[in-house]
């Protein structure tokens, strides 16, 4: 049976309406912002330059692209046409008539489909693995910045052990199939997903401590939602089977978490050593306020500029970090269609086939510039003020 | 001076020794353990048969025993035949003794690597030369590439050249090396068939053809980040009283960037050059990989894959000693090429 084509120029207009989801959603965001721009702080200040508008608009696309990824891709990541081997693109798959946009891999699945549900995998892992290197780091930086002392100079030691590791001996070492046999990573799951919980704890019981009626309620609602979470994710024990995750995505992630905290330890140490000296500062502790209070409210309001643009920078580093791990084949399964497993599966077979190589990659690539950009002209407008 | 650089040294020691700990656990976890002796065994070998190997060749020992037996700091023992009773060499293909002895670190004895059955230094060190050229192409082009185009940015803040240049150099810095491996393949190897897609030819002997790539590769990521860091240096600089001083006394342009304002400027990159080192690790494992050249990263790639304990704690110590002393140095160049600061 012969494989029919479609032409250059119908792939590229094919590839843009299977988009139209993520157009329409990408152009009612975008136009709202636009328009509310002076209402919306910095997130509108982005809209000034064109550094920023592009930034925002990759990352929108890519996290639209991932919430529609099952309208957007015509085929099932996993599912092969054994015909469709190795197709070139634009290759019509004659049972459904549906079309291979960007060809088909070795194992002859669709290189589009596995690139849009790629974005997912990656869309979830980064950020949340960002958000809780966040959370430790911060918890952990606070003190060490603001007492000095024994603290910091037991945690920055720790911060420099973890940071002295070449990330990928650290990535062999802690994400290897037979590490899951031990508690190790439950362990430090255990102790990871423990921060969130302590630091919104911590949060509102300096703020509302003599406010009962409004501290019993956070402080509850903290321990209801963090506990449940909690339980759903190092235990898998979720009442309610909502929560759940593999438990080769749940060492990836503590993995990633435990590789990129120190690096949040630092920057917000280093913060903290410069706000502390500010004369609001003093003013908080002559008020005789308690230590906790003046970190978490007067301290890191002030410090979150520079952590903004850390975590949009991290979540692009995070990415990448994935990405080396799937190259690696670390962790992921082989058959996932994340793209660092993409770009190694293809990598191999260079000289033969390049179109299963570059739409992975050029995502991954386009999706950290994209934070890249943003981060950029979030530093620009943040140092305008 | 002095008596800082001792006490960073000794903290480095002490990183050292915590950082091998660890690894020295982790590769020693029951499934790893598991892993080397089905490897190391024929096949079809039943768990009992396993375990005797384990036990034979010392690998059950007290944990901290044979940690100290690494270091050097507890006599290595020899494993007894289980044929003859006799003391025997724990691998016959590494010489190790038959008499108990100190033979660790210490005593620069790095072990024995039972993948590629020879001692871990004739692996190791080799490798290393091997990443030691890879890495001084890298720098030789890396670090005139970026500098030049962070000081061409940064000599005129907001110009169409800074706008250009900064977004190119933020480009780079999102593209890992195993995406602009595959990119740089694809145009040069692929459609423009002038260069090679792979580096193994290059043990024999180096040419343009088959190490253009993977020096540019790795390059690549470095160049963004370090031109960006010249850039914001440059940039303060070029706002300082001295140079609006030596502007209005009549110079040029040109000779207030390159007389007044370039030392100046060099002293931040200096440190993030040095503390590049780290990151390129990471990318000399993947584009050694991608490129088949074999080197450091390969051999830890090779060492993880296979369990080798004691050619993978090699690789840490080589390159945690390498992170620690790029550390000491930018901390020490620093204070000399900044006059302001003392260090204590």
């Amino acid at each position: 049976m012969q494989v029919e084509y479609l032409s250059a120029f119908n792939v590229v207009l094919g590839v843009l309406t299977r988009f139209w989801p993520v157009w329409i959603a990408l152009a009612l965001v975008m136009g709202a912002s636009f328009g509310y721009k002076k209402k919306l702080g910095l997130y509108g200040q982005l809209f000034d330059s064109g550094v920023g508008i592009v930034g925002v608009g990759i990352c929108l696309f890519w996290l639209f692209t991932a919430i529609f990824a099952s309208t957007v891709a015509p085929f099932d990541p996993l599912a092969q046409v054994p015909i469709m081997k190795d197709v070139l693109p634009g290759a019509i798959e004659p049972a459904s008539k549906l079309v291979y946009y960007f060809g088909g891999d070795k194992l002859a699945r669709d290189v589009f489909s596995r690139m849009v549900y790629g974005s997912q995998i990656v869309l979830i892992i980064a950020p949340a693995a960002t958000g809780f290197a966040l959370m430790v780091g911060i918890t952990l930086g606070l003190p060490a910045g603001y007492y000095g002392g024994r603290i910091d100079t037991v945690l920055s030691f720790l911060a420099n052990l973890v940071l002295a590791f070449p990330v990928i001996l650290l990535f062999y070492l802690l994400v290897t199939p037979g590490i899951m046999d031990t508690p190790i990573p439950y362990a430090m799951a255990g102790l990871f997903f423990l921060f969130p919980i302590i630091f919104f704890s911590v949060l509102f019981w300096t703020r509302y401590k003599n406010r009962p009626d409004r501290l019993y309620i956070l402080l509850g609602l903290t321990l209801v939602v963090g506990g449940w979470i909690y339980a759903g994710l190092v235990f898998d024990a979720d009442p309610f089977k909502i929560i759940h995750i593999d438990p080769n995505q749940l060492n990836i992630f503590v993995a990633v978490v435990f590789a990129s905290s120190p690096g949040v330890f630092r920057i917000v140490r280093g913060l903290v050593m410069d706000i502390k000296t500010r004369d609001y500062v003093a003013a908080a502790q002559t008020r005789g306020e308690s230590p906790w209070y003046i970190m978490l409210w007067e301290i890191l309001p002030n410090a979150r500029g520079p952590l903004i643009v850390d975590a949009c920078l991290r979540i692009g580093y995070t990415t990448i970090l994935l990405g080396t791990l799937g190259y690696f084949g670390l962790g992921l399964a082989p058959e996932s269609p994340d793209w660092g497993t993409a770009i190694k599966d293809a990598s191999r077979l260079l000289r033969s086939f390049i179109h299963p190589a570059l739409p992975p990659t050029i995502a991954l690539m386009s999706f950290v510039l994209g934070l890249n950009l943003l981060a950029d002209s979030l530093r620009e407008q943040s140092m305008k003020d | 001076m002095l008596s800082f650089v001792i006490r960073r040294l000794g903290t480095m020691a002490l990183t050292m020794l915590c950082l091998t700990m660890i690894v020295f656990f982790l590769v020693n976890l029951g499934p790893n353990l598991k892993k080397l002796a089905i490897s190391q065994t024929e096949m079809h070998t039943s768990a009992e048969q396993l375990e005797a190997w384990l036990v034979n060749h010392g690998y059950r020992q007290n944990f901290f025993v044979r940690y100290g037996q690494w270091l050097g700091v507890v006599p290595k023992q020899p494993v007894t035949d289980p044929a003859t009773g006799k003391p025997a060499q724990r691998f016959s293909f590494c010489n190790d003794p038959v008499v108990p002895t100190f033979s660790g670190i210490l005593q620069g004895d790095f072990g024995c690597s039972t993948k590629f059955k020879t001692t871990v230094a004739s692996k190791l060190f080799p490798a290393l030369s091997a990443t030691g050229i890879l890495m001084l192409c890298v720098l030789a082009v890396m670090v005139p590439v970026s500098l030049l185009i962070g000081i061409l940015a940064g000599m005129r803040e907001g110009s169409r050249t800074d706008r250009t240049l900064s977004v190119a150099s933020i480009a780079s810095t999102a593209t890992p090396e195993y995406v602009s491996g595959v990119i740089f393949t694809v145009i040069f190897a692929s459609w423009l068939g002038v260069l090679n897609g792979s580096a193994a030819s290059a043990s024999q002997g180096i040419t343009f053809y088959n190490f253009t790539l993977p020096v540019m590769t790795l390059a690549i990521y470095g160049i963004g980040y370090i031109a960006r860091m010249t850039r914001a240096s440059m940039v303060e600089v070029m706002t300082q009283q001295y140079i609006r001083t030596a502007r209005l006394k009549g110079l040029s342009f040109g000779s207030v960037v390159v007389k007044h304002a370039l030392r100046n400027a060099l002293i931040a990159p200096f440190t993030v050059i040095m503390l590049q080192f780290p990151w390129l690790l990471t990318g000399v494992v993947i584009v050694e990989v991608m490129f088949r050249y074999q080197g450091f990263g390969y051999t830890l790639v090779e060492a993880a894959g296979n369990n080798d304990i004691d050619l993978l704690l090699g690789c840490s110590l080589v390159s945690v000693f390498i992170v620690l002393i790029t550390q000491l140095i930018s901390d020490v160049g620093y204070a000399f090429l900044n006059p302001r600061i003392r260090v204590q």
